[in-house]
Formats: C-alpha cells, structure tokens, sequence
C-alpha cells in the first residue's frame, strides 16, 4: 500500500497533557495531534494526588521556596534555570487551568485547594506545605479532561491512534515524521515545520510498575534512532506506594493526608530515615527505606511489602479526598482501607531523563546544547532537566502544562519563521522495512515479543532498579545484548492490515530496548548515588566527578556513546541532602 | 483456576458474520478479565484485538460486552465471572475487529453538547470562587472517563442510533451545573433538540453500566428537569 502524505505547520506527537497543552497554544493555526490511543485514554490521566504550584492559598507559601524544593530533591542534578521557570509559572497555569473550567476541590473561601506532598516545604526544608493543587484523588482525569476540551473548543486536527514509527530529518531540521494508522495498517508521512514529541514515559521497562502498558517510550527510542541523544535515562523512579504487585500507584496525597507507612514489627520506619519530613521525604528516599526494611525481612509477615495504614484518618477523609484510591484498593485487593491497612510496595513510576531540551522545549544535541531546528518535546520523553536526579511529586503535571504551553508557543514562532522543509527521499521506506521483519521473522527459531518482554522487564526490575551494583549492571547488559539479538528474530502472528495490536506491540518492545539499553550505559558509567541512582558499590553522591547530565547516543550497530554536560547552577549550591 | 472464554471475533473487511473464538486459560480468580485476554493474546492467540492502557478502570479503553454486560475488562475480576466467560464488542458501534469498535460517531457526539467551559465577560486574575457546595453539585458527573459503557447499554440507543446517548448529557450535565458556567442555554437546546434527552426511558441501564459509579440516569433526569423549568 502506499503511504498517505499530509503536511502541516507543526504535528504535535502525544495527545497527553504536554501535547494539548501545546496543542492548545497554536489554536488556529495549521497543526495536527497524532495519538496512538484516543488522547483521553492518555497517561496524564491517571495523575491523582495534584499539582504543585505555591499559590498560598493555605498557608503562606512563595514560588522560591518550590524551587529550592525542586532542587534539592532533585539531588543538585537540576538545572536551576528551569527549576526557576517551573515554579513561578506553575502559578499562572494553575490559574490557566482553572478558567477552562478545571474542576479544582476548593477550600471553605471558594479558592483552590491545596495538600501536603512529599518533599514540598516551607522555608527551605523546615517543614511540609500545603502546595499541592487537587481535584479530589483524580487531579490528572481533570487536567486532562480539561486540556481535550480545550482542544474540542479550538477545533484541534486529530488523528487518533496513530503510532509514531520514525522521526524525518533534512538538512539539519526536522522535516516531520512517519505514523501507522492503526485501524487500517496504512503508513502516514506527515510533513511539517516543527515537530513536537509529547510522547510520555518508558515504565513498561519494569516488571511492576503503574505505568499504562502504552508507556513503551516511544518518542524517546524515536528521536534516538534518528541520532538524538538521550539525557540522564539512568534515573528512573520508583514511586513508594504501589500496590503490592499490581504496582498500581496509592497517591502520595494519602500520606500528604496523614497516611503512615508501617513495617511489619508495626513500627514508623521513616522516623529512621527522615526524621523531619518522615512520610513525606521525598520518592527516591522513601522507596530506598522499605526496600531495606524487606531485605531486613521486616516486611509485613516477612513477604515483600510493607503497609500503608489510613485508618487513622476516618471514613470521611478517605472517602472524600481520596475517593479513587479507595475503589482500587476494594477492587482489586478486595480491601477497605477505612478499617485495612493497605500492602503497598515500590512501583516503577516516572523517567526523569529523556530527550534534552533548553527551556522551550527546543530539543538540543551536544554537549554545548546545539539546537535541532524545528524538532521539540515536552514532558515526561523530555528532560529540560527540571527534575535532576529525582522528581518531586507533583511536580510531572507541573512540567507537562508549563514546558508543553513554552514549546506550543515556540513553535508558533518558529512555524512563522521557517518554510516547510524538503522530505528526504523515499521517507516511509524504513517504517515498511521495520514492519516487513517483524511480520516475516528473521533468520532461525522465531521468538514471541510477548515473552521477550516479560523477560526483560523481569531482568530490569532485578538487576537495574532501586539498588544497583557494577556486577548485576555488567549482566544486565549481556542479558539486554542477548535479548536484542532475539528480537531481530521476532515474528507476530497477526497478519492482518485491521488494528494489527500484536504489530503495535513488537514495535513498541523495539522501543523499550533501546530505552533499556541507554538505561544500562548510563547507570553502569555513573560511579556515585544521587536521586533515584543508588549504586550499592558507590554509595556516595561524587560532585567533583558526576555533577553532570549523562548524554547517550546510539549507533546503527547497537553501541551506546556517552557523553556529559555541565548542571546549570544559580541560586543553590549543592548541599548535602537530608530530610 | 481454569477458565473457559469464548471471544467474539470479526474483522471489518474480511468476515462477513461474526464468529467466536474458544480459550482455556489457567489464572488466579482474583485476576482481571484483562489478564485473562492478555493470557490468551500473549500465548495462545496474537489475533486477538482489543484496546487497553491503564488497567486500572482510568483510561476507558477497555469496555467491552462481558456475560451480557459492559464492563471494563481491566476492572472486573475473574470471580465475579464465573468459569465460563463470554466476551462481545459493545452493542450498537460498528465493529473495526474484534472487541475494537468504531467510537468515532460516539465522540462526534460528545462534541455536539459543546463539553466545554462556557463563560462571558472578563477572566480574573486568579481563581473564580466556587464553594465546596457548588463545586459537590457537579461532582459526581466529573468522574465520566468516556469508555461508552453507558451508551451502549442502552435500548433507546440501539433502537435510534441518532439519540445523542447517556455520556454525551453526562458530559453536558458536568458543565450545566458547574457555576461558574454561562453556556447552558446553548447546551439546553441541543439537549432539548429530537434526539436530544427526551429520548431517555429512564431504564437505568447505563447506571447499572457505569464503571465509574455515577449516577447517569439521576443526571440525565437532573437535565430533563433544567429543561422543563426552562420552558415554564
């Protein structure tokens, strides 16, 4: 079949909150948003706890303060100029959002209400604050709600359920890109001015995790293949409150409500590790805490899990402000948190690194952050780096709203500047070629994607998650090289043109792999802790050598390149970090 | 536990009548139906089509027609199945394959009721006030994810495929009795139009269907009545 050809100013890759965000922006103007699932089946949508934004609207609060907050639980790993930018126009998106209507919970005045979460303090680490914007336990279903219609009203392009296959390039910019239509197997080119990724995150790396099963990274592998680095994908977080096994996500907002976290000799255990914040430290620390109480064999009846206890709280809180959480805990553990505790254990949850980007979201290439003309992303496949070594919760809504709006508005420059750019020849081909192999199989024993997958993310979560060792890293590698090796000889059993899912799914492992494979490179080479990177064998933060953005390119053969880059420091100098 | 599922199975452009599709699987009872399908997909059978992201009852992708009802196959366990399990594509949308239907009708209708904030004059600098009362009134109708499991399962729907449907008014609803809204005149008239609410029959179908707990019936009734105060 032959491809179908389409050119817009700009084509926004993601109907997330960062794509409608910046979707939004260029209302009016010639611009397409391609979604491989209807945009509100995205993943912003399972957000639940709020966003951060200092509007003091509780307690006294002021936008430096969230920066300082973003900085240090970012493990000086942050750039601070955009730490800068995130915290003082959270304040004005919030307000954004809520004159399209967003649904915000409000406090007795009428104003937005606001909740403790995690890291988030006053005066520079003295104490919790209230910052947390929310909408009960459902924060990211309004956000996102709210974004789509948005676009409804500005009549937005969409082209739902499409699968972004291939980034094009000509003469140094970005020329557009190549998508399956999923519904009826056809390949799309679209060619445009600016190309934007808002493709979310990798967490279907791990074998538990509370990421959707569409979170592959996508545009990350995308962009790479096209000769872009990637930034800082060693720090993976793991969010602390999954539930156990099923790793779907228990907001931070139940402990920013009082919730504690319980061992299984029913102690406090966070009074050991962060003794002013307790269950509020921040994700990276909290996540490290139960992971030693379980290896201590302090789990709760000595399994692999820990609890998670609301009782104290009353029927009336948890059913009013935490109304979702409650339905997944009765549903699927068949509990009620009001008179249970809940068995909760660390949950793959958030890539911090991803595709660099300055602070409009305009993706950069080197070491000296050379833009790649007309090419941007925004959001979680983004790292601009505001997050550093370790996100803050709330802080990914904040992230998607500001940079997405930043980058739609960037881009609504740079559509009125440039000319569509020339299509390099022939620019379906490699998306047929890769396609063409996975329905026909390579050479030897066909393998399954599916169990391909299951044994990575099996291998990820044991040798590259929250405790990490030069010795288990080394294996991993061998393991990811063997399982790359396989995949070349994968073949689906689906042949069909019509909504071809098993298709979807190989190519989506492909995109995982190299996720994974930059993971590996990036942890192996990175001798200290910092963040969500805990290496057993280095268990120091090393500033003199590692006070750095890690870049990892990838060649044709396979072979990851690293490189570093300078953290941009303003107002705060690296300090120890405790909580 | 063993499990009997039989999958209804058709593909636009191919099949001429639907046909179904028989499977064993082994799982747990506390195990979701999403399991189970992806237990098949996964090792028995890479044909099988459906949609599915969040599995956890969020995303809305996974409605599908399960021992007769709508329900989300990533929020339904297999215990409250039975052993033998018969899955169907939702009612009254064209089949694109499988368990896949075409919702494209379904959101052009969503976007009749105009399902967005509708305000006149200036916009404040910061927040519009709205009480904790006001903000409880449209509460329940915020929580619509749009799977379509209401719509679906509703006879007037089957029988007038025009009738704009139980999530369409669900999503009006959210916007008529926000406060802060100034569009309902707007949304009234294509609520109040032939295929509009009025072809409600109160049968609590979609109630019943509703994997997000709202009261759909109780909102549509809520419209019925904005409408006939209109009117006197």
């Amino acid at each position: 079949m032959e491809a179908v050809y389409h050119h817009y100013d700009a084509v926004i890759v993601g109907g997330g909150g960062a794509g409608l965000m910046a979707a939004v922006q260029l209302a009016g103007r010639d611009v397409a948003v391609l979604s491989k699932l209807y945009p509100v089946r995205s993943h912003t949508g399972t957000a639940q706890g709020g966003i951060g934004a200092a509007l003091g609207n509780v307690e006294e609060d002021h936008w430096e303060w969230h920066m300082f907050d973003t900085v240090k639980g970012g493990d000086y790993l942050v750039d601070q100029d955009g730490a800068e930018i995130l915290a003082r126009e959270a304040v004005e998106t919030v307000y954004d959002l809520e004159h399209w209507g967003l649904p915000f919970s409000r406090t007795p005045d009428g104003r937005i209400a606001q909740r403790r979460f995690g890291g988030h303090t006053r005066e520079f680490g003295k104490g919790p604050v209230h910052r947390s914007c929310y909408a009960a336990d459902r924060t990211g279903h309004m956000i996102l709600q709210t974004l789509y219609q948005q676009s409804i009203k500005n009549k937005v392009n969409f082209f739902d359920e499409y699968l972004v296959v291939e980034l094009l390039l000509s003469e140094g910019r970005a020329a557009g890109v190549v998508a399956l239509s999923i519904a009826d197997g056809r390949l799309h080119v679209f060619r445009a001015k600016a190309v934007l990724f808002a493709t979310g995150g990798c967490g279907r790396l791990y074998e538990v995790t509370s990421n959707a099963h569409a979170l592959t990274g996508d545009g990350m592998a995308v962009a790479l293949r096209a000769g872009v680095p990637l930034e800082d994908m060693e720090f993976f977080q793991f969010h602390p409150t999954g539930i156990y096994k099923l790793g779907i996500l228990i907001t931070e907002g139940a402990r920013g409500e009082g919730g504690k976290l319980i061992n299984g000799r029913g102690e406090r255990f966070m009074e050991k590790y962060a003794p002013t914040l307790l269950d509020l430290a921040p994700r990276d620390i909290i996540s490290r805490a139960i992971y030693l109480e379980l290896r201590q064999g302090l789990g709760i009846n000595g399994k692999w899990y820990v609890h998670l206890d609301l009782r104290h709280l009353g029927a009336e809180v948890i059913e009013k402000k935490l109304p979702d959480i409650t339905d997944f805990v009765r549903t699927y553990l068949g509990i009620d948190p009001i008179r249970e505790p809940v068995p909760v254990q660390p949950t793959a949850h958030y890539a911090m690194g991803g595709v660099p980007t300055d602070n409009w979201g305009r993706v950069v290439v080197d070491e000296k952050n050379t833009a790649l003309p007309g090419f941007y992303a925004a959001g979680e496949c983004a790292c601009v780096s505001v997050h550093g070594a370790n996100r803050l919760g709330t802080n990914s809504l904040v992230d998607i709203l500001v940079f997405g709006r930043r980058a739609g508005r960037d881009i609504a420059r740079y559509a009125a500047e440039n000319e569509l750019p020339a299509l390099p020849a022939q620019p379906a081909e490699g998306a047929r070629a890769l396609m063409a192999r996975l329905r026909e199989g390579g050479n030897g024993r066909p393998e399954s994607v599916a169990a391909l997958r299951e044994e990575l993310q099996r291998e990820m979560m044991d040798k590259a998650s929250v405790f990490r060792t030069a010795e288990d890293l080394s294996r991993m590698r061998e393991k990811l090289a063997e399982i790359e090796q396989r995949y070349q000889r994968a073949r689906i059993q689906d042949k069909s043109e019509v909504f071809n899912t098993d298709l979807v799914e190989a190519i989506e492992f492909g995109f995982l792999l190299d996720c994974a494979a930059t993971t590996v490179e990036g942890a192996l080479a990175r001798k200290e802790s910092r963040g969500a990177h805990y290496r057993e064998d280095f268990p120091e933060r090393d500033d003199k050598n590692f006070l750095a953005h890690t870049l990892a390119w990838r060649g044709a053969d396979g072979r990851v390149r690293l490189g570093y880059k300078p953290v941009t420091i303003t107002r705060f100098q690296p300090q120890e970090r405790k909580y | 536990m063993n499990y009997h599922l039989r999958v209804k199975r058709f593909e636009r452009g191919k099949d001429s009548a639907p046909y179904w599709s028989e499977y064993e699987v082994q799982a747990e009872p506390t195990d979701r139906l999403l399991d189970a399908l992806h237990q098949i997909k996964w090792r028995q059978d890479g044909t099988l089509a459906f949609r599915r992201s969040c599995a956890h009852g969020i995303c809305g992708s996974d409605a599908m027609l399960v021992n007769g009802v709508n329900k989300l196959a990533c929020k339904v366990l297999l215990q409250e199945l039975g052993t033998r399990i018969t899955v169907e594509p939702m009612r009254g949308f064209p089949v694109v394959r499988d368990l896949v239907v075409d919702m494209e009708a379904f959101f052009g209708k969503y976007r009749s009721v105009q399902p967005f904030l509708l305000t006149r004059g200036p916009t404040p600098e910061k927040e519009r006030l709205q009480s904790p009362a006001e903000r409880e009134r449209f509460d329940d109708t915020t929580k619509c994810i749009l799977c379509g499991a209401c719509t679906t399962s509703c006879p007037s729907f089957w029988t007038n495929p025009d009738y704009v449907g139980p999530a369409a008014v669900v999503q009006a609803h959210r916007f008529l009795f926000d406060s802060r809204d100034e569009g309902g005149a707007e949304r009234l008239a294509v609520l109040g139009s032939r295929d509009g609410v009025w072809r409600c029959r109160t049968i609590y179908n979609c109630t019943d269907a509703c994997p997000r707990g709202i009261e759909v019936t109780r909102a549509i009734g809520e419209v019925k009545k904005a409408l006939l105060l209109r009117r006197s």
